[in-house]
């Protein structure tokens, strides 16, 4: 192996330059305004956790994790995500806080990539936990504060699908008897395999009836004339997935988000983690979902506190890339001066910050070329030579 | 972001049965469109933009969302492991992954060796056969490695078998029957769903319409 040239970062690690940084900052700091007037309290945690806690617990896949050792040889991980490092702080520095929780965090988060570009390996996530609460009410106000942080953020097309992991657990044990065999079933939803799903069914030994009501779960996505077809698919079992999500749809529309929302009971993008509904949010300028989230009620009881939870995550990174980004107010007035008019030129720069301009004060003898340097500023003040008065240009 | 539906068609083999299965779903594909040269061609009567790629690079373009759905073959899809919805099986370009080698196999004693083009399927399938290889990766003329000595047996698609015989490989093992598929975007799959769902209509009713002809 050659080592690497100075200019070479790690497989999947970016820079953020000035313009992106600004643009960045703007965006975040609208959505963490809007998330605060829903009443979510921000935290940070550490950046290393132990594989044997949060790496376990966490969603994400083990080959996925960046893993090292520590002096004493424990496994420890980069946090992967936010959602397992908040459940063990609910469950340990805030045990004594009373359930309903509401947290939330915008933090970096590591993911190794074992094959290509096109996809950071740290990246920022925007997100919330609403912890110790079961209800749709709750299952709503996630979804509903996805939407308006997105909205608030710029972006305008997007649309939001939500499916219910138990309506699909429920439905499977229903009609192949057991929960074996349901996982087969789940698996090909999970790998978005819908041939192989068909296929499948096709073998397994069951009456066309029931062949038919496994297949015709692949088409139920779109608005709530879906729930009437899903309704028709299930005895009993997936009866009160759908009336959560009909109460969900409710809900919504009292929020006024209806519109960007649409049923889809084919989501499955993890194998045990989620529990109840789960969504992921897309747009038009992007390949992948800049957002998900669901209800997970079985993690924190993994960390010692059993506790109904949902939340959602938007990653700031597609989100920046989705939406067209505008020229962000860059530095636009200097002071040059030469040594002799120092004194004037920090007097002159205290004077145009306390007006709330961005100045930048720089020293003539410092620049090579002072008509390319003086061309980068809209507004440049020279405070030169023995004259007491600045030339404006 | 154009309105027109991006679709990845594969160069070579699958390309002219998939452009006949798209006209046979009613989608005007003009004549001249086999013989362009070029990669970008927009069909606006069809609603369409095709790109003309690499059949394994097909799942590629369509993980990345800049191309929305893309016809692909399941050879392709399990050597890639793409996240993209694979929703029809268009039942074209029939053919088998198999493992093949010389008549008569002396098996390497030190480690059998698999030359294949692709790694992924190649590995995973010994793997669950209890068999520990070595594989290498060749990019075609695949049915060289044994015949020169740089691999024992070789995993590769086979449809009429000619090649195999023509170079005195026999047939070993089937791994899997093989058929294009219809893949999709995920975000495509919500944002476009109407035209997605409409394509993918189109197309199982001609599939359809020719299984019950055989």
């Amino acid at each position: 192996m050659s080592k690497p040239f100075v200019f070479e970062k790690p497989m999947g690690m970016r820079d953020t330059l000035p313009v992106l940084y600004q643009v960045k900052q703007q965006v975040r700091t609208v959505m963490e305004q809007e998330i605060r007037d829903w009443g979510y309290q921000f935290i940070q945690t550490p950046t290393l956790e132990y594989y044997d806690t949060v790496g376990e617990a966490s969603a994400i896949l083990d080959q996925q994790l960046f893993k090292l050792l520590d002096s004493e040889g424990k496994t420890l991980v980069l946090r992967p995500d936010m959602t397992a490092p908040i459940a063990r702080v609910v469950s340990s520095s805030m045990k004594d806080v009373a359930y309903p929780i509401r947290l939330a965090y915008d933090s970096a988060v590591f993911r190794s990539q074992q094959r290509e570009g096109g996809r950071p390996a740290e990246f920022e996530q925007v997100g919330v936990e609403l912890i110790g609460d079961g209800t749709s009410s709750a299952d709503a106000e996630v979804i509903a504060l996805m939407i308006s942080t997105l909205s608030k953020a710029g972006l305008q097309e997007f649309k939001v699908a939500v499916g219910h992991i138990g309506f699909l657990n429920e439905l499977f044990v229903e009609v192949l008897g057991n929960e074996d065999r349901a996982e087969e079933l789940l698996r090909f939803l999970y790998e978005k395999n819908y041939v192989g799903y068909a296929s499948h069914v096709k073998n397994l030994p069951l009456s066309s009836i029931d062949k038919k009501r496994l297949l015709d779960l692949l088409h139920l996505r779109g608005g709530e004339d879906v729930l009437r077809s899903a309704e028709e698919l299930t005895a009993v079992g997936g009866k009160k997935a759908i009336s959560d999500l009909r109460e969900l749809l409710n809900i919504l529309e009292l929020y006024g988000v209806q519109d960007k929302v649409v049923l889809d009971f084919t989501l499955f993008s993890h194998m045990s983690y989620y529990t109840g509904i789960v969504f992921e949010g897309y747009t038009n300028q992007l390949g992948f979902p800049l957002c998900s989230g669901g209800r997970y009620d079985q993690l924190l009881g993994e960390f010692g506190r059993s506790a109904q939870a949902i939340g959602f995550g938007i990653r700031l990174d597609y989100l920046l890339e989705a939406l067209s980004a505008k020229e962000p107010l860059a530095v636009r007035t200097c002071i040059i001066f030469s040594a002799e008019n120092r004194k004037e030129a920090i007097a002159k720069s205290r004077e145009l910050r306390e007006q709330g301009h961005s100045v930048v004060v720089q020293d003539i003898s410092g620049i090579g070329n002072v008509d390319e340097y003086s061309s980068r500023f809209q507004d440049v003040i020279y405070v030169i030579g023995k004259s007491e008065k600045g030339e404006a240009r | 972001m154009s309105s027109l539906l991006t679709v990845a068609m594969p160069k070579g083999r699958i390309f002219q049965e998939a452009v006949e299965l798209l006209r046979q779903a009613g989608y005007p594909l003009p004549p001249e469109f086999e013989d362009s040269r070029k990669l970008i061609i927009e069909i606006e009567e069809a609603g369409m933009r095709f790109i003309l790629a690499k059949p394994m690079d097909v799942p590629t373009y369509v993980e990345h969302g800049v191309a929305d759905v893309g016809i692909a073959g399941k050879d392709v899809m399990l050597e890639e492991e793409r996240d993209v919805y694979e929703v029809l099986d268009l039942k074209i370009s029939d053919c088998y992954l198999a493992v093949a080698g010389l008549a008569e196999l002396k098996e390497h004693s030190v480690a059998p060796k698999i030359a294949t083009k692709y790694p992924n399927v190649a590995a995973q399938y010994f793997r669950e056969q209890g068999e520990q290889v070595e594989i290498i990766k060749l990019n075609g003329s695949i049915e060289l490695a044994p015949l020169i000595g740089l691999a024992d047996r070789i995993v590769d698609i086979v449809s009429t078998g000619r090649t195999l015989k023509e170079n005195g490989l026999v047939e070993l093992e089937k791994i899997r029957e093989i058929t294009s598929r219809i893949i999709v975007n995920p975000a495509s799959y919500r944002m476009k769903a109407a035209v997605i769902d409409e394509l993918v209509e189109r197309l199982s009713k001609v599939v359809e319409s020719k299984e019950e002809i055989r």
